[in-house]
């Protein structure tokens, strides 16, 4: 169970950031923690690559709606990029995709609805 | 007490400083295991030292016995940590002897009835990975109609608890089970954005069932789709519902779908704890679990529930990671 999580400072106001590894119970709160080490200025721009995360499971889309509310109460926008189908597929089904800035990875996998 | 070790230490001293043999030192490690249990500190035990050894080789200079006051000194401290890790280990089974109270108050509190409908067989199990469980399932019901809210809360362990006492009054504040889908997912939505904290957050299914028209109405928040199993074409598909998750923003629009059922038709829900199953090969995909229920159609639902679960904790070689809730609504 390994989390890398790892932040640019592009200037105060752009931050990029690439994690990767597994987000669940256990790897979430470093991942919190991290995330809160982030000074939200007033119009701050973060974007999370998650191309590397092979696992997310519920407690890890808590960290990012924490982190999506504190940076929206911050006049600020979080983007979320590089999500494999499954990791889109959490986004999709809780509605999430609907008010975050959410990008798939670029070879545009389609989410099986058929059953 | 102290006499009877001081005793038995005193030879043992004597026999390795006489030959210093393993089994010698083997009494050595016994008798520390004793002094441990009788809660004797590490300053206590050189001063033992020290006394057995006046007695056994008096003739040793002076230097040597005031070593031993300064060794004593040093070692309190060692005595008290230990004193302190006691009381750690004493607070910490007060703790699990809390949460163990905690979880059944929680179950007394949260319990909800299966009721027995004339036209529906019903089949729910649920199962928390620790003590305390995160999923909730409650059912409202009149002569004709049932209503069922299951509900995931993101977060685990005690908070997650106490929240659904939150989702339990919400629902106990509707006007029992015809109430609209869409309705009830709007009201505890409200309820739990203005008092949960930031990165809490529940996803809930609500769906009510019309025995008189076999009519199942849904709505979702942000919950894991069930599937509806048709009998006619023995094929299975997900119902989609859009819907935010409950406390993420106060005004949220839901949408309500419906769905009839024919005999032998049903609908499986379930919380992210049976969708997220890994085994050691990886994820178990959601055909797997399709398979699984299928094999066992012709049963009744309480029995496909229960069969579901352990065949799904065998793939998972018994290690649950998450809460686990399945309902399932089958048409007589």
């Amino acid at each position: 169970m390994n989390i890398s999580v790892e932040l640019n400072t592009l200037d105060e106001l752009h931050i990029k950031g690439i994690i990767g590894g597994e987000i669940d119970a256990f790897t979430a709160p470093i991942l919190r923690e991290k995330l809160s080490d982030i000074t939200l200025l007033e119009k701050i721009h973060v974007e999370l690559n998650l191309t590397d995360v092979s696992y997310m499971d519920s407690t890890g889309l808590g960290v990012f709606v924490g982190f999506y509310k504190s940076v929206t109460a911050a006049n600020g926008h979080l983007e979320l990029t590089g999500l494999s189908s499954r990791l889109k597929r959490l986004f999709d089904i809780t509605g999430l995709v609907e008010i975050m800035d959410i990008q798939a990875t670029d070879k545009e996998v389609k989410i099986d609805e058929t059953v | 007490m102290p006499q009877e070790f001081k005793r038995q230490y005193k030879e043992i001293l004597e026999q390795y400083t006489l030959r210093q043999t393993e089994h010698n030192l083997y009494e050595g490690q016994n008798i520390s295991r004793q002094l441990i249990q009788k809660n004797i500190s590490p300053e206590e035990v050189i001063s033992i030292h020290k006394a057995s050894l006046e007695e056994i080789l008096p003739e040793l200079p002076n230097d040597v016995w005031h070593s031993f006051d300064l060794l004593i000194e040093v070692m309190i401290r060692y005595g008290l940590a230990l004193k302190e890790h006691e009381a750690l280990i004493q607070k910490q089974e007060n703790f699990r002897m809390e949460m163990e109270l905690a979880a059944n108050v929680q179950q007394t509190l949260l319990k909800t009835k299966v009721p027995d409908m004339l036209d529906l067989d019903i089949g729910m199990i649920s199962v928390p990975a620790k003590e305390m469980n995160g999923d909730y399932t409650h059912f409202l019901h009149d002569d004709t109609t049932v209503g069922i809210a299951v509900a995931d809360v993101i977060g685990k362990g005690i908070p997650a608890a106490l929240c659904m006492s939150m989702i339990k009054y919400g629902m106990d504040s509707l006007n029992g089970a015809e109430t609209e889908p869409t309705i009830v997912l709007d009201v505890i939505n409200r309820i739990v954005e203005k008092s949960v904290s930031d990165s809490m957050f529940i996803s809930m299914f609500y769906g009510t069932y019309d025995t008189s028209k076999s009519l199942f109405t849904y709505a979702s928040a942000g919950h894991e789709p069930p599937l509806f199993y048709c009998a006619e074409s023995n094929s299975f598909s997900e119902l989609q519902a859009k819907g935010l998750l409950l406390g993420v923003i106060s005004n949220v629009k839901y949408e309500q779908h419906s769905i009839s059922l024919e005999k032998d038709d049903f609908i499986v829900m379930m919380t992210d704890g049976v969708t997220e199953c890994r085994s050691k090969d990886g994820f178990i995909d959601q055909n797997t679990v399709m398979d699984i229920i299928e094999s066992v159609r012709d049963q009744s639902a309480q029995d496909m529930v229960e069969y579901v679960f352990h065949k799904l904790e065998e793939l998972q070689e018994f290690e649950q990671r998450d809460d686990f809730t399945l309902v399932i609504f089958k048409k007589k």
